[in-house]
Parts: C-alpha cells; structure tokens; sequence
C-alpha cells in the first residue's frame, strides 16, 4: 500500500550543549515559526500536531504541555508519542492517511543539559535488580558494544574511523555540535566512558529540536519538488536488554523488512543514495547496517572499511548522531536532514542527486525498540 | 485468569528513592520578567498584536492568534482572586521530597490588565474569605532574587465578603 | 485510504488501590488477556499495539519496554502514547487513525497505571512549571479545589448537589464487577461529612487513586464484522488542548474552552443536534464531582450554570433520560494512564450490550469524554452502526 503523505517542510535548531537561553517552549518555538516561514502555510490551516518528548529528560510531568500551546495545540489535535521523534511522524502520517486531516505538524525536542543524564537514563532499568546497580544508557550500551563486537570482529580501530568519518563530514554541517578533523589517535586516547566506550565514539549530551510538515497528496502537490514522500514506515520493539542477544538488533531487522516492503525496496545496498542512521554511539553503526541490510550479516566489520569507500548509501552526510543529536529528536534530525538532501537543500554536505534515503530512529535501553522509514524524492505514482 | 501467588508467599516490595536533579532554563521570556521583577518590583506582561490579550506568564507567542509577541506592557501589582481554596491534605513537595507545610491559602490571580491568571499563595487561612471575587495585592519582596518567591504571596485587600 | 473502525472487544482488571501481588508486566498482562479472550483473538493476530500510561507514577522511564512480553509487543510494531490524564482516549484515538489509514486491521490498545509504585501527588505536582506553579501547586487536589471555586462563583452549584453527583457514582460502581470503589450504601450526608482537603474538594468528592489496566481491540470494518457482530463503531473523535499555562483559560472549569470544541466537534461530525436527546449514554472523565456538574454545562447537556439542577432532577441517574457514567466513572475507578481508556471501554461495552448489571437499556449511541493536561479533552461519538 501505498501512505500518500509528503514531508513538505523540515527545521532543525542548532545542536548545543546547553541552549541555556532557551525554555523548551521557546525552543520549540523557533523550529515551528521556521517551518511555517520556509513552508508558506498558515497555523490556522493546520489543525493536527504530533509532539515527541520525554516527561523525565524533561523534569516535568506531561511534558507535552509545555509545547502544545507554541505548536499550534490550541483547540486543536496535539497528541504526544513518549518515543523517538521518527515515531511522532509515523502517527502524524497515519493520521492524514486516515482521511482526517490535511496537514500534520511533527515537533521532537529534548534539552538533555536540563537533567543530569546518568539518572533520568537510571529510569530505564529493572527496578528490582538492575537500578541499584548504578546502571545507566551508555553503560548498558558498553556491554552491547563488547557483545557486538565479539560477534562481529569489529575492532576499536574500527570504531575510531567511524567517529573520525562522522566528526570530519560534520564539518559541513552547520547545525552539529562536534566536529573536527579529529585523528585516529586522538579519539583512541579520549577519555574511556565505560570500556569500549570513549568520549570520542559516544555522542555527547546536548539540546535541541526539529519540526517538520506533513501534508496529503493533495496538499503536497503545491510544493513541487519540496515535497518527499514517505513510500515505507516500520517498526518494531525488541525484548528487554538483558534477554536478547545483543551483538544482532533483530527488532531493526523486523521493522526494516516492514517498511521496504512498503516501499518496494528490494536491494538496500543500491536502491538508497543516502542513509542517516540513528547511531549515538560508533558500534551501532555496522549493527544497525547489518540489520538494516547494508551490510551482510555478521559483516559489519568489512561493510566499515566498504561504506567508506563508496560502496552503497552514503552514511549519515550530516555527520549522525555521533556528533550530537538529543534522545528523543535524534530519528526527527534523521528525517529532516534526509528531506534536505532528497529536496537538493543540504549545502555543503549534499549528496549528488539523492533519489531515496532511509531513515532510522531508535528508543529504549542498547536500542531496544527500533524505527525505519524509506523517503523518496517527489511524489511517487499512485 | 490472573497470576496467583504461590500460596503462602507474601510480596515483597522494593523500596527505592530517586533523587533526580534539574536545572531548568526559564528562557528569555521569564528572564526578562524575572529581571524586571528582580530590579524594579515590577510585574509585567506581553500583548499580543493580534487579538491584544496581555499574558502572563509571558512568552513568545499567543496560541489563539499564533502571532508572536514582543511588547512588554506594565502589570498593576493588584488584581482580583479568579480560583480560590485552602489546601489542607498534606502531600510530598516534589521540589523538596519533603512533606510541605498546610494548611496554606492558594489561588489564581488575574491582575488587572492582564487576560491570564498565575498561581500563588493568599495570605489567609479561613475558606470564607479566600474566595474567588476577593481583590488581592501582591505582597512584594523588598530584597529580590528573580523567581516567583520575590512575590512573597497576594494579601486579601477588602474586608470580608459576606 | 479510509476504512471504518469498531471496537470488537475489551479487557480490565479489577481495579484496586494497591496490586502488591503484581509488578507492571503481569498487571497489563491481565487486562491484555481478557481482552484477547473477550475477542477470541490470538496475540499474533494482532497487527500493531498502541499502549499509554503516565510513566512519572511508576518512577519508570519506558516501562512498557520493560514490560514487552506482558502486552505482546515483542517484535510488533508499535509506540507508546503520553498526553496525561487524556492518555488512555489520546491512545485509542491514535489506534482508530492508524486503523483507518489501513496502515494496520487489528490493533490492541493499552492504557495502564501502577499507581501504588510511586508517589502521585508528587507526580501530579511535577505538571507545574518549574518557574511558575511548581511550588503552590497542590497535586491534583489543589488544582481541582480551584477550578470548582471558579465553577461554584460562576454557577452557584451547591455542595449538595457535588455530594449527589458523588453518591450516584459509588452506586453506580457497585454495580461494575471491575470498579476500585464500591459503595453502595453511599448517602450525600457522608458526602458532606468527609474531610476538608481543599475547598470546595471534600474528600468524597474527589476520585482514588488506583492500580490497574484497560485493554481494547480495535479493527477496520471487514475484519471487524467477521470478528463479532457486537461492535462498537467509532463515528468520530476530536481532541483539542489549551494554551501552556493552568491559569491561562479565564474560567478553568466553568468555560471548559478545550472540552467545548472536542464535544461540538464531535457532534457535528455525527450529526448531533442535541446531545441530551440524542445520546444515549455518556462516560465521561470527572476526577472531582464539581467536574460532572460543569461537564454537563460544557458537553451542552444544559444550559450554563445548570448542571446542578440535572443531578437534582436525575437526569443523568441510571433511570434518567441520560445516564452518565454508569460504570461509577473516575469517582470510583482512576488509574490514571488507564482511566481515559476505561472510560471509552466502558461506553464500548454499553453499545455492545456487555455492560452486564450496569448497563443501561436502549444503547445505540454513547459520547466518551477525556480530560487531563491543562484542561485538554477528547471527545468519541460511539454507536452500534458504522454509519
């Protein structure tokens, strides 16, 4: 089946380490007046809003209420996903796919400097007997990076050229936090985070928010090429980190079967010019690219040295996640920096004549439940 | 169908405590009212060019007309009670993790000029006087730090109503 | 692609002050099998599951990750809702959209809340803003106290006629195998002589606190009617929410701004004229008995400033002309991230025919009616046929 929704607009902020001149709701606020400015459509005919954020990263319960107001939420449709921001699109798809509305506006945001990351990351854990453990996301994702690269063959080395691909492509980003031309050496000796884990292949803490307009296929004819559509949606939740195999993300392999069906995608590898995966930390790249079908299975390790050679999608232009996207808005920037580089927009870090991108959105403990979505230049036959 | 206990066996509960620490941004908005607050004791709004609603708490645009707002408009210091109670069950501060002290008179205030109310204490204790129609005052602070607590509470201002 | 969305079957577990004997998973898991059972369904036929809850009450972030295999989402699509108190309504309307969108046929909705795992006022009092309410804010309670003050300076609605509203709720509930609260014997004297929490508020004016889950199944009509031909058809649904702050909306509970668009909205679009005649039941979300009276105003059951005469004229009792809230609604039963759900359930479960001892004679059209956040709501036109 075919969804017959377009992104027709798409802002992301600046990413920072601390936007302290900014409440959440002014900071969402200058990624929808953005939208409306770039897009040329009115609040008052928008009348569906899907929000994504987290009420603990946020400190505040209903998180939501702090931005319903600021993304045209008044009398209108605001609902809220508690998930990646990937995820808010979905929802915010299906609602025009339903018929009801011709519009939907998809806000993500998180200021991840507000709360002390170790504790409100504590909360994903067991309870019983995890939480007392200290336990927190990046440690957690330490043993699945052991775990995947045990399995796998990846190496340390592997990891530094990642971060050292990803830093430098970031360059060209002017919305990344980290960039540089940093050097193999350099990130092997940065400061360890939890073994394998350095400071220099984790994604550092920071704050941020993007936003992006759907429309129907009657709406996105209007936009002309600004208009990409979403041909295939998928996702899928995984068991709990401590009872599933670690080195193998089988939900992605799950939800990315779901949404090249969708799209009608057979061959990964030849049929995306770009892929902007979720990957905070370098290890999750070959993971995801394994399950994603980039990489063969259980060669992550050859598709590291491959993928930076030129062969299949170009990996994550915008320099990922890696250099510092928020939990929550992290599969939302994948989209909007997807929709720059299908609409010819992305500048400095374009990819030359990008048809179709895959984007990759992930929540939960060492990626626990996972997101895919393949978007296409233009408005594709119905 | 449910999950029964195993007879005889009594649930165990794991106690855990959190102690989650925040620092919010308040944003350029409340800056600049907390600011004004802080420096001159003043309270003050933003209008909305559209529908010319002043609001307060203050912030960047009026979710009615969606138009953004940057004029700042003097407050008075003086309004009348909108909501009104007492509150007398105890509950956990969750700013403190401690039980905070009742019974404490509460209520929304619309200060005149203003379209919007803000919560606050009300000096009074006795539910037959705080009550919705009361004209209130605030009750400023003459050493000020910029928060809402620079506002000590609102005084009831006439006598009693009935 | 639009296709048409019932509600084929509903789960519950008995709702309770504290489920010691459970942990989260094993606790949705109850609601979730009923549910399965009720629709003679197995788990892998279902396509998608939208779950919700209010996860600061659990002190859990993510708690249905946790929880995966109690609610069957291993390696199913699906995402987790969170508006609130409106939680378990916004959920189910983010069930119907992808249902009609054909995206998914079958698709499982969950609303839960482990109230008893964490503190709730402390939570409810974390909805303030840091800077501006956080610390006058008194949970729940303080803000429902307010609101009525508003309501009663507004409307002159009695403390008798808060107690009568309390009194047909507790029986009501009696009547509800699955209700926390049951009370027959209820009088509107023990009404008014339970404690002062906060003016008006007393404190059997004022909803539980509750452990418990809610599960339904919602399908698109062909696989629908093959299901069961007991359906409860969604005919609308409209949500609408408020500005940011609590004191934004000038008469908080007197003018319900948000409740008022989602109710015409959703009248509108099943042509409904007037709701006291046309509706044959009404679940709708009264976490205070101030709320139904104002309800009754904003639903446009009566005029402004009226509602307190319905209750004196019983017409919202079991045998009046529109029974409201026959379940014993939130007054009996609040599990916060279910409470919302349960109410459309319960709705489901009159037009359906399933509502057992309290179910009400005649049902062919039910309105569901959500509240939470800052004042938001949705709103659900029930019936027995699709169109």
């Amino acid at each position: 089946m075919s969804l017959g929704v377009a992104i027709v607009g798409a802002v992301q902020t600046r990413y920072e380490t601390n936007k302290v001149h900014l409440a959440v709701n002014e900071l969402v606020y200058e990624v929808v007046a953005e939208l409306l400015r770039q897009t040329g459509v009115k609040m008052a005919d928008i009348y569906s809003q899907v929000t994504a954020s987290q009420d603990w990263f946020d400190g505040k319960t209903i998180s939501s209420m702090s931005v319903s107001e600021v993304v045209g939420g008044y009398l209108k449709s605001e609902s809220k996903t508690a998930a990646d921001g990937i995820q808010a699109m979905f929802y915010g798809a299906a609602r025009i796919a339903s018929g009801s509305f011709e519009y939907t506006l998809v806000a993500a945001h998180c200021k991840e400097s507000e709360g002390q990351r170790t504790a409100v990351t504590s909360t994903m854990f067991d309870p019983f007997c995890q939480r007392q453990l200290g336990l927190h996301d990046h440690i957690a994702s330490a043993l699945q990076a052991r775990r995947y690269m045990e399995v796998s063959g990846v190496t340390e080395e592997d990891l530094a050229e990642i971060s050292r691909r990803r830093h430098k492509d970031a360059m060209k980003n002017g919305k990344s936090l980290r960039k540089g031309g940093f050097t193999l050496r350099q990130i092997l000796d940065s400061p360890v985070v939890a073994g394998p884990l350095r400071e220099m292949t984790v994604g550092p803490s920071c704050d941020g928010a993007c936003a992006i307009l759907l429309a129907s296929p009657k709406q996105a004819k209007a936009f002309g090429d600004r208009a990409v559509e979403i041909a295939g949606i998928g996702n899928a939740a995984d068991a709990y980190w401590t009872e599933r195999e670690l080195g193998r993300s089988v939900a992605l392999e799950h939800a990315a079967g779901r949404a090249y069906r969708m799209a009608k995608i057979e061959d990964p590898r030849s049929e995306f010019q770009v892929a902007e995966i979720s990957a905070r930390c370098a290890y999750e790249e070959p993971l995801y690219a394994e399950a994603l079908g980039l990489a063969s299975a259980g060669k992550g390790r050859k598709w590291v040295e491959t993928s930076g050679n030129g062969q299949g999608p170009r990996i994550n232009p915008s320099g990922g996640a890696i250099t510092g996207n928020p939990t929550t808005v992290s599969g939302l920037t994948r989209v909007v920096e997807a929709w720059l580089q299908l609409t010819g927009s992305a500048g400095a870090h374009q990819v030359a004549d990008a048809r179709t991108a895959l984007v990759h959105g992930v929540d939960g403990i060492c990626g626990q439940a996972q997101s895919v979505a393949v978007l296409r230049r233009g408005l594709g036959e119905r | 169908m449910g999950i029964k206990p195993i007879a005889g066996e009594e649930s165990i509960r794991v106690p855990f405590l959190m102690k989650m620490e925040f620092e919010y941004a308040v944003g350029v908005y409340a800056t600049h009212f907390f600011q004004e607050l802080k420096d001159h004791g003043r309270l003050t709004g933003v209008r909305c060019p559209g529908c010319r609603r002043v609001y307060i708490p203050p912030r960047p645009v009026c979710g009615i007309c969606f138009e953004p707002m940057t004029e700042w408009v003097p407050l008075s210091d003086e309004g009348v009670l909108v909501g009104a109670t007492v509150i007398r069950l105890p509950f956990v501060d969750p700013m403190t993790g401690k039980q905070r002290p009742v019974p404490y008179g509460m209520g929304i205030i619309r200060l005149d000029g203003a379209a919007t109310g803000i919560f606050h204490f009300v000096d009074e204790t006795d539910e037959t006087k705080v009550r919705v129609g009361r004209r209130v005052k605030a009750n400023i602070r003459t050493e000020r730090q910029g928060n809402l607590q620079d506002i000590i509470n609102f005084r009831l201002m006439d006598g009693p109503h009935e | 692609m639009s296709q048409k969305v019932a509600i084929v079957a509903t789960g519950q577990t008995k709702h309770t002050s504290k489920r010691k004997d459970v942990n989260v998973r094993e606790l949705i898991n109850e609601a979730v099998s009923r549910c399965l059972a009720d629709a003679d369904l197995r788990m892998d036929q279902v396509d998608a599951v939208l779950i919700g809850n209010m996860e600061p009450f659990e002190g859990f972030m993510f708690p249905e990750l946790w929880s995966i295999e109690g609610w069957g989402g291993y390696l199913k699509p699906s995402v987790k809702i969170n508006t609130g108190g409106t939680v378990g309504a916004a959920t189910t309307a983010a069930a119907y959209y992808y249902v009609a969108s054909g995206i998914y046929d079958t698709v499982l909705t969950v609303g839960f809340e482990k109230q008893s795992d964490g503190n709730s006022q402390a939570a409810m009092t974390a909805i303030g803003e840091p800077m501006w309410e956080r610390s006058v804010m008194a949970g729940a309670i303080g803000n429902w106290s307010m609101m009525a003050s508003t309501y009663i300076a507004e409307s002159g609605a009695t403390m008798e006629q808060a107690a009568k509203i309390a009194v047909k709720a507790r029986h009501n509930g009696a009547r509800n195998p699955f209700a926390h609260l049951h009370m027959p014997d209820l009088t509107v004297d023990d009404v008014m002589k339970s404690d002062l929490l906060a003016w008006p508020v007393r404190r059997l004016d004022m909803c539980p606190t509750s452990d418990g889950a809610v599960s339904m199944l919602l399908c698109g009509e062909s696989v629908a009617k093959r299901r069961s031909s007991r359906l409860a058809w969604i005919r609308a649904t409209a949500t609408a929410h408020e500005q940011q702050y609590m004191g934004d909306s000038p008469k908080r509970l007197a003018v319900m701004r948000a409740q008022i668009a989602a109710s015409q909205r959703v009248y509108k679009m099943a042509g409904i004229k007037n709701p006291l005649k046309e509706l044959d039941v009404a679940e709708i979300y009264e976490p205070a008995t101030w709320a139904e009276l104002a309800m009754y105003e904003n639903l446009g059951f009566c005029e402004r400033g009226q509602g307190g005469k319905l209750i004196d004229a019983g017409v919202t009792t079991m045998e009046g002309e529109l029974p409201v809230n026959p379940s014993g609604g939130v007054l009996c039963t609040n599990p916060i991230g279910a409470t919302a759900m349960i109410r459309v359930a319960e709705a489901a479960l009159q037009v359906m025919g399933k509502a057992g001892a309290h179910q009400v004679s005649n049902v062919r059209t039910a309105l569901v009616c959500s509240y939470g956040g800052n004042a938001w709501s949705d709103a659900f036109i029930l019936s027995d046929s699709p169109s």
